[in-house]
């Protein structure tokens, strides 16, 4: 025991003397999540709108105040004619504007069909699309709380085609992102780089012609990344809820201790990479290539993965990150409990069991 | 004939309050072999980099090849060659392609490489193997060759740093023998090396004992100078009298 | 008895055919100072890496202490001390903070051997806080020599530990191997510097792979087959020249102020002519001796038998 808290005590040791690392292992989530902070949810929140009535009758006033009342939208102007709404683009500031067209509530209780125009300033189709979705979304609220039990399903129609766009669905998607990117990227690539770095240094060798445990080398090895790691997650989770405004809604130890679990498969996968690599640049190498790539990639949270080619779909499987992706989205943005999560949790337990068996099977107790 | 190509006068190299060269001044005469003696951390380095012109001295003059090492770097660098025992040759590219490569960074036509290497590998015995990758060489070989290519330019010096380290005993009389070459041919060698036998084939050698040069004669000279019978002797006795351990 | 036994070892590295460990077999006593010589990819580090348990061999079988190489590994590596040829210790730790951590890894302390290492360990003490990247060579090497001691091992690998030292360095540490000599630990050092090879109570000559000669230095140097004479005159280097193509010459090679030769045909008469043969040439000062040759003498004459 006195052997391997010495050996974690060294390895703290090396983290945290080579500053320049320390500084991008904590510099990097807060880096991203702060950037993407700015960038998506100011561009959305209190985006100016202008509604343009034709109707003037309840449902419509009623819709429009709902518009309001989201923190997402303000009101600007309401317009009296459809000719002045390129006007408002065009003096900037205007990023959608609502068109109800006349007899809008007669349409909807008697004919139970109706219609509503929303125009986007398309120049940022992102911000354009994810405005669109989250109109969408408050008339479809507007639609169920109108709707009388038992009655007939009413239906609005929103002309604007919604183009399929999941990535932008909200930035909350994007939090989880983050977390399974640096959590993965960390792990995988420090703990494969500090184990190569002693094989380079030739400290290995000592090691090995010692009564020291091997296993013992790698879980010490391990465990300042996985603290820094959890740090991190802190700094995330914080950042998010304070300054993305995003709250956890489900447990937060079922959070940590599934985040726990991906820290240990991507240690286990670090590991297997510095069995097979024998100096600093190509574990660099190979985590950056084999980790970053397919975890922006697969992981959902970029590209939807839905529209991808079935290949790429059953690619994307095999990446740990994206089963974590789908967990914390489950608990954070939704607020689900473990029942939901467990078949994830499942599939990551068995590629963490994987992994760490055979890393450890091909660990080399000998020089090659 | 005193032609001079390395003239320092109080070459000083401080890094903060720490002064890694102190003054050291002195002479080489062109197709000398100079050997520059130290124990580990006496400056030897630091000097050296600063001849070559890849670190700017605090204070002092010095001039290598006419050129000052102030202003004349890039000159310097036209006109000296260098080979050390850590970096020489590139490992994954053959002997031919080795000879090319520095020939070519020195300015080397095509035919003047042509003709240099064809007369190189003769020499050295390599027609053979010159397609052959430089890693799979022996290091004797690799020396050699590293050394041949570091004088393919015709420098007027040739800087070594421990040229010999590890080479077998044989393999480092054949080294010794192109070093004589070289010089023969008018171009001064300046060598480091730790090996005591070969700083007797010096003509003249320096001793540098915690940044400065405490001893400077020829091999013989300093064995009298110090009443040794050989210059593993006189070595003991300049650098046990060092104080300084850091690097 | 023997501390460390080997019998025919072959070592060769992927598809390459010549071997780096050419069948040796060596044998090395309890408590011996057992010194391997031979320059740079002559098979040291393998041989060490081997003894150590880092490396297979492909065949021929080995033992430390009794214990196989490739079965009693575990063993082995309690009992062992190994400092590689690359300075291998953690740049970034102090000097203390390394020793202490060697120590815990060997289920030691500092203070349960600290008799062993404390000749060595008060020159380095002063800077104690300094990290180990900061040092200089002689004083990594000496950190690193504690590192290898303080689990008190039955026997201590030192592979190429004075390569790159300056040479009073490198005589201080050859004074501390003989006194660990005295505590009895079996020591076996690699080197590439022949001079060293004399402080060794038995050395192996290796060369490619091979054994050149196993033998005490004395033994080594009394089986040179020829009497060496050590010549000197005004200009050595065509002194040289001239001896190597003079008839009678066996051997001829510089060493330091002097060449030194050895006749085909020895006689006094020999000699006499190889002087007037060197006057005829216009040399100078011309000196010439007879000398028990050196390790390096003996090295090159087997080299050349190969």
């Amino acid at each position: 025991m006195k052997q391997f808290l010495s050996f974690i005590k060294k390895e703290f040791y090396h983290v945290f003397r080579d500053k320049k690392t320390l500084l991008m292992l904590f510099g990097l989530p807060i880096i991203e999540i702060v950037l993407f902070g700015f960038a998506l949810t100011n561009e959305i929140k209190n985006s100016k709108i202008v509604v343009c009535d034709y109707s003037q009758d309840e449902a419509s006033q009623l819709l429009t105040q709902k518009i309001e009342s989201n923190y997402n939208f303000t009101v600007e102007k309401n317009l009296l004619s459809h000719n002045e709404i390129e006007n408002s683009f065009k003096q900037g500031d205007i990023k959608l504007a609502i068109v109800f067209p006349s007899n809008f509530q007669q349409s909807l209780f008697h004919e139970n069909i109706a219609q509503i125009q929303i125009i986007a300033d398309a120049s940022d189709p992102n911000t354009a699309y994810t405005l669109t979705n989250y109109m969408k979304q408050i008339i479809l609220d507007y639609q169920r709380s109108i709707l009388p039990k038992g009655a007939i399903p009413m239906q609005i129609q929103s002309e604007m085609k919604m183009l399929y766009n999941p990535e932008l669905k909200a930035s909350i998607n994007f939090v989880p992102g983050v977390m399974a990117l640096i959590l993965t990227l960390i792990c995988v690539m420090m703990t494969s780089v500090s184990i190569v770095r002693e094989k380079e240094l030739g400290t290995m060798e000592i090691l090995l012609v010692s009564p020291s445990n091997p296993i013992m080398i790698i879980i010490a090895k391990a465990i300042p990344y996985l603290v820094v790691s959890i740090i991190n997650l802190i700094i995330i989770l914080l950042l998010s809820v304070f300054l993305l405004d995003m709250p956890i809604h489900g447990s937060i130890i079922l959070l940590f201790a599934e985040s726990i679990l991906l820290i240990i498969t991507a240690l286990s996968l670090g590991l297997l990479i510095s069995n097979s690599t024998a100096n600093q640049q190509s574990a660099m190498l190979i985590s950056l290539m084999g980790m970053l790539l397919p975890t922006m990639m697969f992981t959902g949270f970029m590209f939807p993965i839905e529209n991808m080619p079935i290949p790429l779909q059953v690619i994307s499987n095999l990446v740990p990150a994206k089963w974590y992706y789908t967990i914390v989205k489950s608990i954070m943005v939704q607020g689900l409990g473990f029942a939901a999560i467990w078949k994830e949790t499942l599939v990551l337990i068995g590629m963490t069991v994987f992994l760490l068996t055979v890393s450890i099977k091909k660990f080399k107790i000998r020089l090659s | 004939m005193n032609n001079i190509v390395i003239q320092t006068n109080g070459l000083t190299k401080k890094f903060g309050d720490f002064t890694a060269v102190n003054e050291i001044t002195f002479d080489v005469q062109a197709g000398e072999i100079f050997g520059f003696l130290g124990a580990n951390g006496a400056g030897k380095t630091t000097a050296m980099r600063m001849l070559c012109g890849l670190s700017q001295p605090t204070s002092g003059k010095a001039t290598i090849a006419g050129c000052d090492i102030y202003t004349q770097t890039e000159k310097i660098k036209k006109n000296i060659g260098y080979m050390s025992q850590k970096f020489s040759l590139y490992e994954d590219l053959t002997v031919i392609e080795n000879i090319r490569f520095f020939a070519g960074i020195y300015g080397l036509s095509d035919i003047e490489i042509k003709e240099k290497s064809n007369i190189l590998l003769h020499k050295l015995g390599l027609e053979t193997s010159k397609k052959k990758l430089v890693g799979s060489l022996p290091l004797g070989w690799k020396q050699k060759l590293a050394f041949s290519v570091a004088v393919i330019h015709e420098p007027s010096i040739v800087f070594l740093d421990e040229p010999t380290g590890g080479v077998d005993p044989i393999t480092r009389r054949q080294f010794w023998d192109l070093i004589y070459e070289a010089s023969d041919n008018g171009i001064t060698v300046f060598v480091t090396t730790h090996y005591m036998d070969e700083a007797e084939y010096c003509s003249r050698l320096s001793m540098m004992v915690d940044g400065e040069i405490k001893a400077l004669n020829s091999p013989t000279n300093l064995k009298d100078q110090f009443h040794a019978d050989s210059m593993d002797e006189v070595f003991y006795e300049l650098a046990r009298g060092a104080k300084r351990k850091a690097d | 008895m023997k501390d460390v036994v080997l019998q025919n070892i072959v070592k060769t590295y992927g598809t390459d055919e010549s071997c780096a460990v050419d069948n040796v077999s060596f044998s090395v006593e309890k408590g011996e100072l057992f010194g391997l010589i031979g320059p740079d990819g002559a098979g040291k580090t393998s041989i060490f890496r081997m003894l150590t348990t880092l490396l297979l061999p492909n065949s021929g079988s080995a033992q430390v202490c009794g214990y196989d190489i490739v079965k009693d590994y575990t063993s082995i590596r309690n009992i062992v001390g190994y400092m590689p040829g690359k300075f291998s210790l953690y740049q970034d730790l102090t000097i203390e903070e390394n020793l202490s951590f060697f120590a815990t890894i060997f289920n030691t302390t500092i203070k349960e051997n600290y008799n062993l290492i404390r000749d060595i360990y008060e020159q380095i003490e002063p800077f104690k806080d300094r990290r180990a990247g900061n040092l200089s060579g002689g004083m990594k090497q000496k950190l690193a020599l504690c590192c290898a001691l303080i689990h008190k091992p039955e026997v201590l690998f030192l592979d190429e530990p004075t390569t790159g030292v300056d040479a009073v360095s490198r005589k201080e540490f050859w004074e501390m191997l003989a006194r660990l000599k005295k505590e009895g630990i079996t020591i076996l050092v690699s080197t590439p510097y022949m001079d060293e090879a004399s402080l060794c109570e038995n050395i192996a000559l290796i060369q490619s792979g091979k054994i050149l000669d196993i033998n005490t230095p004395s033994g080594i140097i009394s089986s040179y087959p020829n009497q060496l004479y050590a010549v000197k005159a005004t200009h050595m280097s065509r002194l040289l020249h001239d001896l190597q193509s003079f008839t009678n010459t066996n051997s001829c090679f510089s060493f330091g102020e002097f060449h030194h030769i050895s006749l085909q045909e020895d006689s006094e008469k020999q000699i006499q002519t190889l002087h007037s043969y060197l006057q005829q040439a216009k040399h100078t000062n011309i000196q010439i001796q007879a000398i028990v040759p050196s390790i390096e003498d003996c090295f090159i004459e087997r080299m050349r038998n190969e």
